[in-house]
């Protein structure tokens, strides 16, 4: 049931991504009663993980990039 | 002093997402958006001499994919002004109430601040992505923003799971040192 805070903070960021178990989660919850760091740390990961898909952030990926590199090399 | 510091090379590396990001939010289509990056870049390129090191390399070429933004919309605006354009005070003949309240904007809304709001974000977000090492910044970008599985990206990159998660853990806490002071 007790957990580090290494481990706390490795099920934190894979809960981000919808990665960590149900009993992963309750052992979270548990080390944040005894443990305000890291319901600190967690608080703010959430709050990022909120920020990023609010700025519905876009990227090229590394086919477009690549096009893009070539397009370019030929008029350099 | 150095005056000229400019490294064309590395722009698509470098800039492309944030200027393309920069330019999304603008005209709303990723393919365009693209072109219009792209067009910046060798638009630079062909007046890399006139560059002054005034400024920074990417505040540079926003200057520039800026007035390609404009470009792109006065070309638009020519194209539509040969469509009818037909505007209704309102689409239901026995509504009540008066017409011009109900045209004006409600001063409640607070819809174009959200927008404006999200557009700062993002680029915040990215600037902030770009301080980071090379590899923590390709592995939260896959990762977060095109939202690949874990397995994929530990077969694309060569790592181990638990390598990613601690890159992952590594540029998630610098990011939000990084946007700390202004968005938290």
């Amino acid at each position: 049931m007790m957990i580090s805070c290494e481990k706390a903070a490795d099920i934190c960021n894979k809960a981000q991504y919808k990665e960590a178990s149900l009993w992963e989660k309750v052992k979270l919850k548990f080390h944040f009663i005894v443990c305000t760091t890291c319901a600190e740390y967690s608080k703010n990961n959430t709050k990022l993980t909120s920020l990023c898909n609010q700025a519905r952030l876009a990227v090229l990926s590394d086919e477009e990039k690549k096009k893009m590199k070539e397009n370019f090399n030929k008029v350099k | 002093m150095k005056i000229k510091n400019l490294n064309p090379n590395k722009w698509v590396d470098l800039y492309a997402d944030y200027l393309f990001n920069y330019a999304v939010t603008r005209v709303s289509d990723t393919e365009i958006a693209k072109d219009l990056v792209q067009d910046t870049f060798i638009a630079g390129l062909k007046s890399a001499k006139n560059f002054k090191g005034e400024s920074a390399e990417r505040t540079w070429l926003i200057a520039i994919l800026k007035r390609k933004i404009i470009d792109h919309y006065r070309k638009s605006n020519s194209k539509k002004g040969k469509a009818e354009v037909r505007m209704s005070y309102n689409s239901q003949l026995d509504a009540e109430g008066n017409w011009m309240e109900e045209r004006i904007a409600d001063p409640n809304s607070n819809f174009e601040n959200n927008i404006l709001e999200n557009e700062e974000l993002g680029l915040a977000i990215q600037n902030c992505i770009s301080k980071l090492p090379k590899k923590q910044a390709q592995v939260f970008t896959m990762k977060t923003i095109q939202g690949m599985e874990t397995e994929d990206i530990c077969n694309a990159l060569e790592i181990n799971a638990s390598n990613l998660w601690v890159m992952i853990h590594r540029a998630r806490t610098s990011l939000m040192g990084c946007l700390n002071q202004n968005w938290f």
